[in-house]
């Protein structure tokens, strides 16, 4: 809209102007001034008209008046600066030729109807706002009510619904509120553990650090602590828990309640104890098994000083029959008695008895007099089998050997003190059984030393620790050396030389006597072999011979045949240069299958001697039977001729038995001859070889090839 | 113990909150007692506080202006607080008609006053969640059923960063909005700072401890800490500068010497 310079409408914009200069500075409004300016003028239009109009009307007053208010002039500033622009200047630029009295009376009436305008309409404005935002904050807060309330059903939720036991209770132990499982738990209701306190919950299995725990969180120095707790329940049985209490603190950090949280493990520790049990103890009898006892021994072996310990460790005698003849049944069921024979012996404080398995048993005393009580002890247990035991409608005698170890707690582990009374149940058995032994240091020690060797046999062949020996066998008749028997030996590291008697039996119980019997043997044929090269101009006496031992394990080897060829063959070796000696035991009731091979190996050629012959069951029918070529007289025979003059009763059997082999066809070889007057009586006596200390003793090879070659020079 | 995430903040209308605070500076009655004696005291220190506020709107009513013609007809304002007048979606609806609006403030009765304003309008929303987590803003299914953030969008950080502190990391917050706008988008950013206070720093200060007092630290940073919130945008022209120095609709040395107060600047990312 244009405007004529200073025409009514050009003053009106003025007007406007100077209008919207004064107030812009007081209002919040985000338009700029001219926007501002833009709005003013309509307003000035208004009360510009309502100046001059023919009929007045102060309405447009107050409607201008609200518009500020909508323009967002807001501050009272804005009000009375507006009523000073139109007092000054709404007549001067809008009165145009209008009575100036008049016009003045019509300006100060619309301002008063500006001002009840502005107002009225800052007063609407002002509430509706304060409405809104209160409604907003009310809105607000029920939304988050909403949510917490939402939240503390949750919390409900969670609290009565959980699997664990929930109490809280204040810092004096009331317990105030608590959930439905730990209700449960304990068979009560709300009521009945509302209003208890957690002092009232000792138990007398309570740790002892229970309730040093409980009063340092009570007071704030400690936020939990978790422990296994028991409880009565009002029934009178137990309530097990894992318990964990920790403490509640309020928003400034101070203590403010305690919150025990409780798990149920009654079921779980008694299946726990019946595992333990079932861990400890032995199904059969019941009694506490070898898992249980090492526990209880090691107690005892660690207890102080002054403390000792008595073993008795005890196998029945015979046990093995019983069930081999009667069954497992009654076998088990002599056990079982003979448990509650035990254990009616050892009731006293300190003591047990355990079944280590088998039909071995152990009792345990221990305090500081176990010198006597243990040999009482012993003593109970032989009387407590004197009774025979009914199974299966037999009277069955039991007995049994007991070992004792009895010493000083702290100086044996539970291992050496047990091995210590094996070995001596093993003495009081070979010493016939049905007697207790003590524990002997010495033959504690021998028995360790065979369990060693046992052990260090298997490498010592592959380490080479073993040599041979041999001991010349010289013709009676003219003193000439014929051969040699070969004798192994154990260079063994600690120990030293061992001699045959020492490490053979183990060697036969562990089959190691097979590779070791077959490496003596390939030995022996090689030395003789060497021995042939080296001695051949005594053609005229044969060859130099060599005698082997074959030990009852061997003999039943199925390859003993074929090795024994294959060794030969390999060394060239004639069968009639190599003699197997084997004991008259080995061979006692022997059937053909077990002599086949020696018959065979005999038909090769190769020598049979029965060695030790006259010390076991010597069937003298049974001779002809055999594939034997030579007898070897026991040493036990020449022993007594040793003397002067000898036992003619002695003499009378070696005639008899040499008169004997000789018809049979057999050579007889006498061993243990010491002094030139045996060899002279067994020479009168017919025997045909001799062997012993007289002659040499056992050596190394190049030996008996000296003797050999003095034989043949001389 | 900690309170649950879940757990929402309570509401005391016995102190005083921002967001009510500032609509007293620009003249409203969407307030309490306790917001408008914290407000008195503030501006016995610096009695021109409304005319920052009227400084800040009228940049942010420019701003938006600007982000409209140039094409952008989605906006997010974070930190919007009690809508009275001049409001984004009114702002932008004048230059652009189909414009979005998502409006996010974290104080509960601001979001329900806006809830109340808004209801009836299409196009606006508003969403109650916390600058500090931009996460729970850019994935709630409020935003992403407003805004597409495949287009570019205005971030409307407005009077708002000056209130998260240096141990809530705002930096981050402001890089991980940036990485989930779309290239061409627009960072519209005022911040308060000492720089063009027209008082001896001791003054402003005191106003500041008010804020310390209300629990609701206002953070004064210099013009480089401000301008680092622009990392990975492209500064418009005029770059960061005082509330009427940016692209004016009138002579700048018109307005009040408190609307100088603080910086004002927008971004657009490549």
């Amino acid at each position: 809209m244009s405007a004529e310079p200073d025409g009514p409408e050009d003053r009106l914009r003025r007007f406007a102007t100077i209008w919207s200069r004064a107030v812009f500075p007081v209002t919040s409004t985000s338009s700029t001034r001219s926007e501002f300016e833009a709005r003013l003028l309509p307003l000035a239009r208004l009360l510009s008209r309502a100046l001059r109009a023919r009929s007045f009307d102060a309405d447009a007053g107050r409607q201008a008046g609200a518009s500020l208010v909508r323009e967002h002039c807001t501050d009272p500033e804005a009000l009375s600066r507006t009523l000073d622009c139109v007092d000054a200047y709404l007549v001067l630029y809008c009165g145009e030729d209008g009575d100036r009295e008049d016009l003045r009376a019509r300006s100060a009436r619309l301002q008063h109807a500006m001002a009840a305008g502005f107002a009225q309409a800052l007063r609407e404005r002002t509430l509706a706002e304060q409405e809104a935002i209160a409604r907003a904050a009310l809105e607000a807060q029920g939304v988050v009510a909403q949510a917490l309330h939402a939240t503390e059903a949750r919390f409900r939720a969670v609290f009565e619904g959980a699997a664990i036991g929930i109490a809280i209770a204040d810092l004096d132990g009331n317990i105030f509120q608590v959930n439905g499982a730990l209700r449960r738990m304990f068979g009560l209701s709300e009521q009945g553990l509302r209003g208890r306190n957690v002092r009232d919950w000792v138990h007398p299995d309570d740790p002892p650090q229970t309730w040093r725990l409980y009063e340092e969180l009570v007071s704030g120095e400690r936020e939990h602590y978790h422990l296994e707790k028991a409880f009565y329940r009002p029934d009178g049985t137990v309530l097990w828990t894992n318990l964990t209490v920790s403490l509640l603190r309020d928003a400034d950090g101070e203590p403010q309640y305690q919150l025990a949280l409780m798990e149920d493990t009654t079921e779980r520790r008694l299946l726990n104890l019946r595992l333990r049990y079932e861990a400890t103890h032995d199904a059969l009898t019941g009694l506490p098994n070898r898992t249980f006892f090492f526990e209880r021994l090691e107690k005892a072996l660690g207890a102080g000083e002054g403390q000792r310990f008595g073993l008795c460790y005890l196998d029945l005698d015979g046990f093995k029959t019983v069930n081999d003849s009667l069954g497992h049944a009654a076998g088990d069921r002599l056990l079982v008695e003979v448990a509650d024979r035990l254990q009616a012996c050892a009731t006293a404080p300190g003591e047990m008895v355990a079944r280590l398995g088998g039909d071995e048993f152990v009792a345990l005393t221990t305090g500081p007099d176990t010198r006597r009580t243990v040999d009482e002890l012993a003593a109970r247990i032989m009387n407590a089998l004197l009774a025979p035991i009914s199974a299966d409608g037999r009277e069955l005698t039991v007995r049994g050997s007991i070992g004792i170890v009895e010493g000083p707690a702290g100086e044996r582990s539970p291992a050496e003190v047990l091995r210590s009374a094996d070995i001596t149940m093993y003495r009081a058995k070979s010493a016939g059984g049905n007697r207790f032994e003590l524990a002997d240091p010495e033959a504690d020690a021998r028995a360790i030393t065979r369990h060693g060797l046992t052990t260090a046999l298997p490498t010592a062949l592959d380490r080479g620790e073993f040599f041979i020996e041999y001991q010349p066998l010289v013709h009676l008749g003219d003193g000439s050396v014929r051969g040699a028997e070969a004798l192994v030996r154990w260079l063994h590291p600690q120990h030293g030389v061992l001699s045959p008697d020492r490490f053979i039996p183990l060697a036969e119980h562990t089959g190691l006597i097979v590779p070791l019997g077959r490496w003596v043997l390939e030995q022996s044929v090689r030395q003789a072999r060497e021995w042939q090269d080296r001695h051949g101009g005594a053609e005229a006496l044969g060859p130099l011979r060599v005698n082997v031992n074959l030990s009852p394990c061997q003999l039943t080897h199925p390859g003993l045949v074929q090795d024994t060829v294959e060794i030969l063959e390999r060394t060239g070796v004639e069968p009639d240069a190599l003699c197997l000696e084997v004991t008259e035991s080995a061979l006692i009731g022997a059937d053909d299958d077990l002599l086949k091979p020696l018959r065979r190996l005999a038909e090769m050629g190769v020598d049979i001697a029965l060695d030790d012959f006259g010390t076991g069951y010597s069937n003298l029918a049974n001779l002809r039977r055999l594939p034997v070529s030579v007898l070897k007289l026991d040493r036990s025979f020449t022993q007594s001729m040793q003397q002067f003059p000898a036992d003619p009763v002695d003499l009378k059997i070696v005639e008899g038995i040499v008169s004997l082999a000789h018809s049979l066809d057999l050579a007889v070889t006498v061993e243990g001859v010491e002094t030139g007057a045996q060899a002279e009586q067994l020479r009168i006596l017919g025997c045909d070889t001799a062997q012993g200390w007289y002659y040499a003793r056992p050596g190394p090879p190049e030996r008996l090839h000296e003797l050999a070659l003095v034989d043949a020079t001389g | 113990m900690e309170r649950p995430a879940w757990a929402p903040r309570s509401i005391d209308i016995s102190v005083p909150s921002v967001s009510r605070m500032y609509d007293y500076y620009l003249g409203g009655s969407h307030n309490f007692e306790v917001d408008r004696e914290a407000a008195r005291k503030a501006m016995e220190f610096m009695p021109g506080l409304p005319k920052i506020m009227q400084a800040n709107r009228a940049f942010m009513r420019r701003a938006v202006r600007f982000a409209a013609a140039e094409g952008i007809t989605q906006f997010l304002d974070i930190g919007s607080g009690i809508p009275t007048f001049g409001n984004v979606h009114e702002v932008a609806r004048a230059a652009a008609p189909d414009a979005r609006v998502m409006y996010v403030d974290h104080d509960p009765v601001a979001v329900a006053h806006s809830q109340a304003v808004l209801q009836g309008t299409d196009g606006a929303g508003i969403l109650a969640a916390d600058l500090r987590k931009p996460g729970e803003i850019l994935n709630s299914p409020e935003l992403l059923r407003l805004i597409d953030l495949n287009r570019p969008v205005a971030l409307l950080l407005v009077a708002i960063l000056h209130f998260v502190e240096d141990a809530d990391d705002p930096y981050a917050a402001v890089t991980e909005l940036r990485e989930a706008l779309a290239p061409g988008s627009m960072l519209v950013l005022t911040h308060a700072s000492y720089d063009g206070i027209p008082l001896p720093p001791e003054r402003a200060e005191g106003a500041v401890d008010v804020y310390q007092n209300i629990r609701n630290p206002l953070i004064m940073r210099t013009r480089d800490e401000i301008a680092r919130f622009f990392e990975g945008y492209d500064m418009v022209e005029p770059g960061l500068v005082p509330m009427p120095r940016w692209r004016p609709d009138t002579a700048p040395e018109d307005e009040d010497p408190y609307a100088f107060s603080g910086f004002a600047g927008v971004g657009r990312t490549a």
